[in-house]
């Protein structure tokens, strides 16, 4: 079916098939939370973590629901682990950081409906990987995501000091700034 | 195209909730929500097409629920049902795509479960169907739906024109076109996106300063 190394997966998420820069997961908080380094690495970190929650949830309740026969509830059983999956690292992070949980604000409830994480999920059971590799793939997908967002942040900072054009500000620059990150990252291609 | 637009008096309520989604509000291009699959599926308007459609039904038929719902679901696990409902909906959508076109179930891949996670649907949930009755959100949800798709849809026509040379698979500028790969690569989604919403803040610059 598949006789990917486990470094391969791992590359592959992380540089080649970047979620956020050429797969387009997780768009909305590469553009919302990227503005400052700080918040950015943290939710890089989360949204990393989260994903290797809901990866090793989305494994256990994919052989479940074969096991029943039920295949379609898959959509419906993901969406809920991940909600709760969400629900763990925002209590976690409330009882041990009360200033990463303010500087995340709404974002951290927003990793619901980060399509990362549930794209990740499907994209795992759909290549049939097996708990490693969904492991090593959910980790080199957080790793990825965070690269891309810290990169954007680092450039958006950057960008604050600059002058730019007045009608240019806001998303338009950002998602310019997108395309140039994405097209750099096409370079990856064919390192595995 | 530089005249101002005033809005007509008399237009009623309802009438108004439908058409501020296709323009004043509109999901994509002023209030930037459920950039993935704008960004993702819009390398063919087909595609789009597809993908607006789908959204839509999801979008209309989650408000319908919702707004039916709105007074006998606690405040505190509303976003875990809206979610639940939205997803009953994506499933279904996902199994019909299927039965109708195989093809395009393919090219969408995943995608199309994908719509569970577009914060805009969410978004419409919680922020306009939980508060208002059935016909004003159904016709929120109907306008933030076909200004979604007429948004995604523009997107397609510009990159599978320029990056492909065709429209709807017919051939428009002859042999001698060479196509620009990168409009239907990862990097051109940003750059038509860009410069669509360059384009929007430097109209409604123009027409700020000349109402002023």
């Amino acid at each position: 079916m598949h006789t990917e190394s486990l470094g391969a997966i791992f590359v592959n998420a992380l540089l080649i098939n970047n979620f956020v820069l050429s797969a387009f997961l997780g768009i909305c908080p590469f553009l919302g939370v990227s503005s400052k380094f700080e918040t950015a690495s943290r939710m890089g970190m989360a949204v990393t973590f989260v994903m290797f929650v809901s990866s090793l949830c989305a494994y256990g309740v994919n052989a479940l629901l074969l096991w029943i026969n039920a295949p379609y509830l898959q959509l419906i059983s993901y969406i809920v682990i991940i909600a709760s999956a969400v629900q763990l690292v925002e209590m976690f992070i409330k009882k041990f950081s009360p200033a990463l949980f303010r500087a995340l604000g709404i974002f951290l409830p927003l990793i619901t409906t980060n399509c990362a994480i549930l794209g990740l999920a499907l994209f795992q059971t759909a290549k049939g990987y097996n708990l490693i590799e969904s492991i090593v793939y959910a980790l080199g997908a957080g790793g990825g995501f965070a690269l891309a967002i810290i990169l954007m942040a680092g450039i958006r900072e950057e960008l604050e000091l600059t002058t730019v054009p007045d009608v240019i500000k806001g998303t338009a620059i950002v998602l310019i700034v997108a395309g140039i990150l994405s097209m750099t990252f096409m370079g990856f291609a064919g390192l595995v | 195209m530089s005249t101002p637009t005033t809005l007509e008096p008399a237009a009623s309520r309802t009438m108004d909730e439908f058409l501020k989604g296709l323009w004043k509000e509109n999901p994509v291009f002023v209030q930037v929500l459920g950039m993935c699959p704008v960004l993702a599926v819009t390398n063919t308007v087909m595609n789009s097409v597809v993908m607006g459609v789908a959204t839509t039904f999801v979008l209309l038929m989650s408000a319908i629920i919702v707004s039916l719902t709105r007074n006998w679901i606690p405040k505190q696990v509303r976003i875990a049902t809206y979610i639940l409902v939205i997803a009953t909906f994506v499933t279904m959508a996902d199994y019909i795509i299927k039965a109708v076109s195989l093809a395009a179930h393919q090219s969408l891949g995943a995608f199309i479960s994908l719509i569970v996670v577009n914060c805009m649907i969410l978004g419409r949930a919680e922020a306009f169907s939980s508060k208002n009755g059935v016909k004003d959100s159904i016709m929120d949800a109907m306008g933030m739906g076909i200004g979604f798709t007429l948004a995604i849809v523009m997107l397609g026509i510009v990159r599978e024109s320029l990056g492909n040379g065709t429209l709807l698979g017919f051939a428009l500028f002859g042999d001698r076109f060479e196509p620009w790969v990168i409009m239907v690569l990862p990097g051109g989604a940003f750059f038509v996106l860009g410069f669509l919403l360059l384009g929007i803040n430097a109209l409604n610059r123009r027409r700020a300063a000349e109402a002023t």
